[in-house]
């Protein structure tokens, strides 16, 4: 009990946050720019579990971390682009495909990785990290924020620079228009089929990145579902942000402290049922949701196909 | 009219459209159509709602490819395959419908369409928007978001878009629909100096005064078909007056060889007679998406088809809710027979012998997956000798459901198919034997042949004429005047909620009838 506010213990719990939020702000941030072009991705879950299979299997063969995670975001968006196919060109229903992709890759991954591995679970070395100088010196959050890998530092950078697309580029404007009303996007002279499928395919990129991250940096190592549940977080993640990059990191943040604490207090050796414990992020979900649930505001077009002339 | 149309309507068109044809399930859109749009010409494009107007315009804008024909732009045969074509052809449409972005403000949404790696020039479009905006004498507010705007100042800003992006060809769908009066003059005043300026434009409007005021050359489509043209040279040479007369003469004209004309019988309707249907000042309060109801007065005797034409939308549909008791009314009296029923509830009013046949045959009119067998009673649920104390009489129901399916001719499989499953016309045959069995009096039929096959509709008008001639009165609510002139008595003509006259049906109702639909005096 005496450790719980030490400082090794804050640090500790501090550091396991942000490990734990990078999946979720990658995967919220990816999810974020599919709805906000008006697609609702609920295979980012799948396309996650493609990023941390791949993303493992590359790292353990090459021996690279970077490509890992460069074969974690193919894979994302390789699954992105069937959803892609399916649901922005064709047209068909965005929630039964997600569901399908999801459900689909989380068989494949698992038996693949059974193919390979059979029953073993090979580790990858620890990650080594980017040390930032003086500001890693701070007590407490200098260890946590700032003795991390380089990757996470870029997922932070990607959420003011996502930001800046979405507030001032005409990429931005297309995406936003492609939401809210894609007619008038396409009377504009720009094929909405086209942006939206940059769009899926960008959520595929980053929530693959985000399930290689989870892998190989979280864990390291790659078990069966070992996403367990992080894109539909990321999915609540984004529909809570309203269309803002720094909410979801704001909301990974909180996540990630949620499901750091579940660890830290089982290794304090406090004596709650783990059970209990490992509801946190899920209670912190619902109290996210019923406070802030209601001021979704969503695009006017999300989940529904765009096919011109058609009324 | 200015003298530049005359010199560059020497046939060198911007776009020319020849024989183009555009089928949508179940109803041909365009039917080879022919068009020659000119620099220095408002081309005014009418017809009535789902003449095709819009559809033409779509495959202008490249929204949608003809089936047939061939669309001919600065004489060369070019599909146009996506709204990016057109716009780079020069082509910039203002649709029927709203086509900004709500959630982002007017800059960014005149902005749309630039390349996606560059950031918006904002700078260069205010400056431009400024040179334009001075020289039409409108002020646009470029920093608010389009949902802060009204619905004129939303029209604006797609006039405005197509003109920031230097149309050659410009396109205006019914682009006066949201305008004051005053707003339209100064649109019309603002095409005259554009098509100065060598630009063509053309211009979508179901109101003849503004095609007399602003066109140069006037096309009528009627039904996806191109039923007539006034050129230029005509145009100048005819007043106002001739000009709509021209207009009404194309858009209400007979045409020839048409199936559904049938010489009208001749019906004797005692004039003498009491009414059995007497509305005086109704008034129903307008809702956000219904017009109102006001000063609405007119009798029928027994055995008299009243018409009530109009086009879409001017509050046919609420005027039948009212009398059928389904909508409140702020004031006036209905009598049936002598006794006021604008009191009683809808259920009462059927009792009493009025009966209603929505146009909304599935939704409101049926239960979709009810059998056929329950949906003849549905008004009549719990009534002997179909129900008894609340239990379904089954062979009660289906001995009588027999008979009236031979009666009326209903072709369904079985008395327990689903009603959805019929076609448009057996549901309205269900519908008919439901409103014209035991008690009937009063009559109103909304639009009863629309959506109908040929042999469904005559035999649904078979079936009106014979109600009044067993003596009913009947109200016969139709957006097509062909079907009114065959079967009515009398015509009333509903414009914005108000009957605005009531002419005889003699050899010049047409005209008259016409005339009053778009706003002059008969
Ligand atoms: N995309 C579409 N799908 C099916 N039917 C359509 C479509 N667009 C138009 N129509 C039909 O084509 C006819 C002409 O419609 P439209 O061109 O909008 O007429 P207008 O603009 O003259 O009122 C109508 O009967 C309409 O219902
Ligand atoms: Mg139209």
């Amino acid at each position: 009990m005496t450790g719980l506010f030490s400082e090794v213990f804050l640090s500790a719990l501090l550091f396991g946050a942000v490990t734990a939020a990078i999946p979720l702000l990658l995967a919220g941030l990816g999810e974020q720019m599919s709805e906000k072009a008006g697609v609702l991705n609920i295979g980012i879950e799948g396309m996650m579990l493609a990023g941390a299979y791949l993303g493992f299997v590359g790292a353990f063969y090459s021996g690279s971390l970077w490509l890992g995670f460069f074969a974690g975001a193919a894979g994302g968006v390789a699954v992105a682009l069937v959803m892609a196919l399916l649901c922005v060109r064709i047209g068909l229903n965005q929630i039964v495909i997600g569901i399908a992709l999801t459900l689909g890759l989380e068989g494949l991954t698992a038996l693949l990785h059974h193919f390979q591995f059979s029953r073993s679970y090979p580790r990858l070395p620890a990650a080594e990290v980017t040390v930032i100088p003086l500001l890693s010196d701070i007590p407490v959050i200098g260890p946590a924020l700032f003795k991390q890998h380089l990757i996470v530092y870029l997922a932070v950078a990607l959420v003011f620079g996502m930001g800046y697309v979405y507030r001032r580029t005409q990429l931005g404007l297309n995406l936003q228009a492609a939401g809210d009303k894609p007619a008038a996007l396409d009377v504009a002279g720009i094929d909405v089929v086209r942006t939206r499928t940059v769009a899926v395919l960008t959520t595929g990129a980053l929530a693959g990145l985000g399930g290689a991250y989870l892998a190989n940096v979280g864990a390291g190592l790659f078990i069966p579902f070992i996403t367990n549940g992080a894109g539909f977080l990321g999915i609540v993640l984004a529909m809570l942000a309203r269309g803002r990059p720094i909410w979801v990191l704001f909301g990974a943040l909180l996540f990630g402290v949620c499901l750091s604490l579940t660890t830290a207090m089982q290794v304090a050796g406090i004596n709650i049922p783990t059970d209990i414990i490992q509801m946190l992020p899920f209670l912190a979900v619902m109290i996210m949701l019923v406070l802030f649930g209601r001021r979704a505001s969503l695009p006017a077009a999300l989940g529904i196909p765009y096919e011109r002339g058609a009324r | 009219m200015s003298g530049f149309s005359s010199s560059s309507a020497s046939g060198r068109d911007i776009v020319a459209l020849e024989g183009v044809t555009k089928r949508f399930p179940g109803i041909v859109a365009n039917d080879s159509i022919d068009l020659a749009i000119r620099p220095g010409e408002v081309h005014v494009l009418l017809g009535e709602n789902g003449a095709g107007k819009s559809t033409l315009i779509g495959m202008l804008s490249g929204l949608q490819q003809p089936d047939e024909g061939r669309i001919l732009v600065d004489g060369k045969p070019t599909p146009i395959t996506s709204p990016r074509h057109a716009l780079a052809l020069g082509i910039g449409t203002v649709f029927q419908h709203m086509m900004l972005v709500p959630t982002l403000t007017v800059a960014e949404n005149l902005l749309l369409g630039g390349p996606w790696w560059q950031r918006p020039r904002t700078e260069e479009l205010a400056a431009r928007v400024a040179e334009i905006t001075s020289t039409l004498g409108i002020t646009i507010k470029l920093h608010a978001k389009v949902s802060e705007l009204s619905l004129g100042e939303q029209q604006q800003v797609e006039i405005l878009r197509a003109m920031v992006r230097n149309s050659r060809l410009l396109i205006l769908d019914e682009s006066t629909s949201m305008l004051t009066p005053k707003g339209i003059d100064e649109l019309g005043a603002l095409m005259r100096r554009l098509v100065e300026q060598g630009l063509a434009i053309v211009f979508i409007t179901h109101k003849l005064k503004e095609a007399a005021a602003f066109g140069d050359r006037i096309s009528v489509l009627k039904l996806g078909r191109k039923v007539g043209e006034i050129p230029p040279e005509r145009f100048r040479a005819l007043g106002e007056q001739e000009i709509i007369s021209e207009i009404v003469e194309l858009m209400f004209g007979q045409q020839k060889d048409d199936p559904e004309a049938v010489e009208r019988p001749v019906r004797t309707v005692h004039a003498e007679a009491a009414p059995l249907l007497r509305v005086a000042d109704l008034a129903v309060a307008p809702t956000d998406n219904a017009p109102g109801l006001s000063s609405i007065s007119f009798d029928i005797r027994p055995g008299e088809i009243l018409g009530i034409a109009g086009i879409d939308g001017n509050g046919q549909k609420q005027l039948a809710e009212a009398l059928a008791g389904q909508r409140a009314t702020t004031s006036g009296s209905v009598r049936l027979d002598g006794a006021a029923i604008e009191t009683l509830s809808v259920g009462e009013r059927r009792q009493r012998g009025l009966r209603y046949l929505t146009d909304d045959r599935l939704g409101e009119g049926t239960v979709g997956t009810f059998p056929v067998s329950i949906n003849f009673f549905l008004k009549q649920v719990g009534a002997a000798p179909f129900w008894s104390k609340g239990v379904e009489q089954r062979a009660e129901i289906d001995k009588r459901a027999a008979q009236l399916v031979r009666e009326y001719d209903v072709r369904t499989p079985s008395l327990k198919t689903p009603v959805a499953r019929l076609s448009g016309g057996n549901i309205q045959k269900v519908l008919l034997a439901r409103e014209l069995a035991e008690g009937a009096k009063v009559v109103i039929f909304n639009k009863p042949t629309y959506g109908l096959d040929l042999a469904n509709t005559l035999a649904s008008r078979q079936r009106i004429r014979d109600t009044a001639a067993r003596g009913l009165a009947v109200l016969l609510i139709s957006t097509d005047l062909e079907e009114l002139l065959s079967m009515c008595d009398r015509i009333a003509v509903i414009a914005n909620g108000a009957l605005v006259g009531i002419v005889d049906n003699a050899d010049d109702a047409r005209t008259k009838v016409g005339r009053l639909m778009i706003g002059l005096a008969a």
